[in-house]
């Protein structure tokens, strides 16, 4: 069972390779593809068994020792981030039978899905630097294709500034990765690590350390780096929207994680310093943001920036607290998302518009995707015991334990705003009086098929909030890795 | 030698930014390609440009090139190439649809569309 940890990047590539074959044929589409994430999401699931009973798993393609071969490293964290990604797509690919449409579905649209899958199962499991840039262009060239399917006036305009971004920020992650090559003399992730060690971490390592911080930064939304995020995020349709607002920043948020906590671990005071810094700037930029729209895709958007800033901050604490808390948070907010974009997609089907001024008393007429809204937005907020609480605790906590008593104020206050930015979605939407407002006629049936895969998730989200206690032992076992990197090293040099 | 790359690197972003920061798209593209140049010549740089035998196993070979840039080099040059020409294909559709490929007039949001 050794290729074991292979198997959630390869399964979606090859039934992506073998959609390529069906492209007229939808029926056929949408059942491979559901088989396909079936299969991968079981395999996932044995990955996450499999490490948390016998430690992180290695393997070496092409059985070459370790640092000279490519290295593929599952331990906890990259194992859930996996299993939450296939299920997260599993949800969404269901939500777009009804939402996509049909002209979207035979151009690609599944292919795209499943390629973009394999481009962040691969960059949450490699332990390969430069493996890592290759993995974030399968899956950024196939987000292009997504992001750009059905060639709108504003997906072609959009598309071209989010493309643009990307470029510039791959050929600096080519540069950084040469930088870092030309001090240590290796790509091999444990390796790197090892070595970093032995200089102790002189100044052009802690340059290295920045420059790595601002090529994750373009991809995961970081402060100032952010300016792209929202406009491009805003134009592809909803089913897609949501993939990008779940998966695509988190790994960049992955990749500073991993970074900063197997490489750039001997000059805390400034690299971590830094890190909070802009995740608390993160933070205060997104709640802004988030307040000052009336459209609901562009308030969930903000959200997903706030939430950056939130996870990098309990990372940056290098405590034991902070970096559950930033785990725990990270799994909630990749499911919390993905069915807030789901919800938000049905109001505008059920509404015909994302301008909130133009919506109201859909309680009258549509009373379930409003409990099921209220629901996911106080799990967003983090009341107890939905799945925000946990993870904000202790991330708070953590940042208590290392004195950052300011930041730990701001995460505080920022839970307000949050509540405050998805409770106006509830109150212009929901209340309010349903005759001033014109509905479009919809299907009743295109509904509650919408309904059904974003009901799943929120359900999800509440018994991942509710189950907190039992998914500890599994955040621990992700967080003893970050925390002490001579695990991850041992698994991948010592075979 | 290594220094006369670092110019040659070094002009080829400095071409690339000024490229980058026009407002025509098709000069943006190819910024973006000399920007790509440059990191992948920088890669070869900071491998070391020296050794004089090909890195093949052999009895008292000491002075061989370093085998990994060019692997590297080779991935990246790939992938820059396959980006650059689904680019260039988006920047068409997207001036036949827009009739211009000034990006000053690409603004635009929601609001005023």
């Amino acid at each position: 069972m050794i290729n074991l940890l292979l198997f959630p990047i390869i399964l979606p590539f090859l039934f992506a390779i073998i959609l390529l074959f069906f492209k007229e044929n939808i029926k056929v589409q949408r059942s491979l593809t559901c088989i396909g994430l079936l299969i991968s999401l079981v395999a996932a699931l044995f990955l996450v068994a499999k490490v948390k009973a016998d430690g992180v798993q290695a393997i070496t393609l092409g059985s070459w020792p370790a640092p000279f071969g490519i290295s593929m490293v599952s331990d906890m964290l990259s194992a859930l981030l996996v299993t939450t990604t296939i299920l997260i797509t599993l949800f969404v690919v269901l939500y777009s039978f009804t939402a996509i449409g049909e002209e979207r579905e035979r151009y690609f649209y599944y292919p795209a899905i499943l390629f973009m899958i394999t481009g962040i199962n691969g960059a949450f499991t490699t332990g390969d630097i430069f493996n890592m840039f290759v993995f974030f262009e399968v899956l950024l060239i196939a987000s292009y294709l997504l992001i750009v399917l059905g060639g709108e006036k504003k997906q072609l305009r959009e598309s071209i500034k989010y493309i643009l971004v990307n470029v510039i920020s791959s050929a600096l992650f080519v540069i950084t990765v040469a930088y870092l090559y030309s001090v240590v003399g290796t790509l091999n992730m444990a390796d790197i690590s090892v070595k970093i060690a032995e200089i102790g971490q002189p100044g052009i390592i802690t340059v290295i350390a920045v420059l790595f911080l601002i090529v994750f930064g373009v991809k995961g939304s970081l402060f100032p780096l952010y300016f792209w995020l929202p406009g491009s995020y805003a134009a592809p349709p909803i089913p897609v929207l949501a993939l990008f607002g779940a998966l695509l920043t988190k790994v960049g948020i992955y990749a500073i994680i991993r970074t900063y906590t197997l490489f750039f671990v001997h000059d805390i005071g400034f690299t971590h310093g830094l890190l909070s810094a802009l995740a608390l700037l993160t933070i205060v930029a997104g709640c802004i943001g988030a307040l000052a729209y009336f459209d609901v895709k562009h308030i969930i958007i903000y959200n997903i920036v706030i939430a950056v800033g939130v996870i990098l901050f309990g990372a940056a604490q290098m405590n034991e607290a902070g970096l559950t808390g930033a785990v725990f948070y990270l799994v909630h907010d990749m499911l919390i998302k993905g069915a807030l974009f789901l919800l938000i997609g049905i109001i505008v089907y059920v509404t015909g518009t994302s301008n909130l001024r133009k919506m109201g008393g859909l309680m009258k007429t549509h009373a379930p995707l409003g409990w099921m809204y209220l629901i996911a937005a106080f799990g967003l907020a983090g009341i107890p015991p939905l799945s925000g609480f946990v993870g904000k605790l202790l991330i708070v906590k953590g940042a208590f334990e290392g004195g950052n008593v300011f930041g730990s104020i701001i995460i505080l206050a920022s839970s307000l705003v949050v509540l405050l930015s998805v409770i106006r979605i509830f109150i212009y939407a929901f209340w309010g009086d349903p005759t001033t407002v014109e509905l479009p006629t919809t299907n009743r049936r295109t509904y509650r098929k919408m309904m059904m895969p974003a009901v799943a998730l929120v359900i999800l989200s509440v018994l991942y909030g509710v189950g907190s206690e039992w998914l500890i032992p599994y955040m621990t076992d992700a967080t003893d890795v970050l925390l002490q990197p001579s695990i991850y090293i041992d698994a991948v040099l010592k075979e | 030698m290594e220094f006369l790359m670092a110019i040659v690197i070094g002009i080829l972003f400095m071409a690339a930014v000024y490229l980058i920061l026009s407002r025509s798209i098709l000069k943006i593209i190819l910024g973006t390609g000399l920007l790509s140049h440059g990191a992948h010549l920088l890669l070869l740089t900071m491998g070391g440009l020296g050794g004089t035998s090909p890195p093949v196993l052999a009895e008292g070979v000491t002075d061989y090139a370093d085998p990994l840039p060019q692997a590297l080099i080779l991935t990246a040059i790939v992938i820059s190439f396959g980006v650059t020409a689904f680019i260039l294909v988006l920047a068409y559709r997207s001036y036949a649809e827009h009739k211009t490929d000034n990006m000053n007039l690409m603004k635009g949001n929601d609001e005023h569309d």
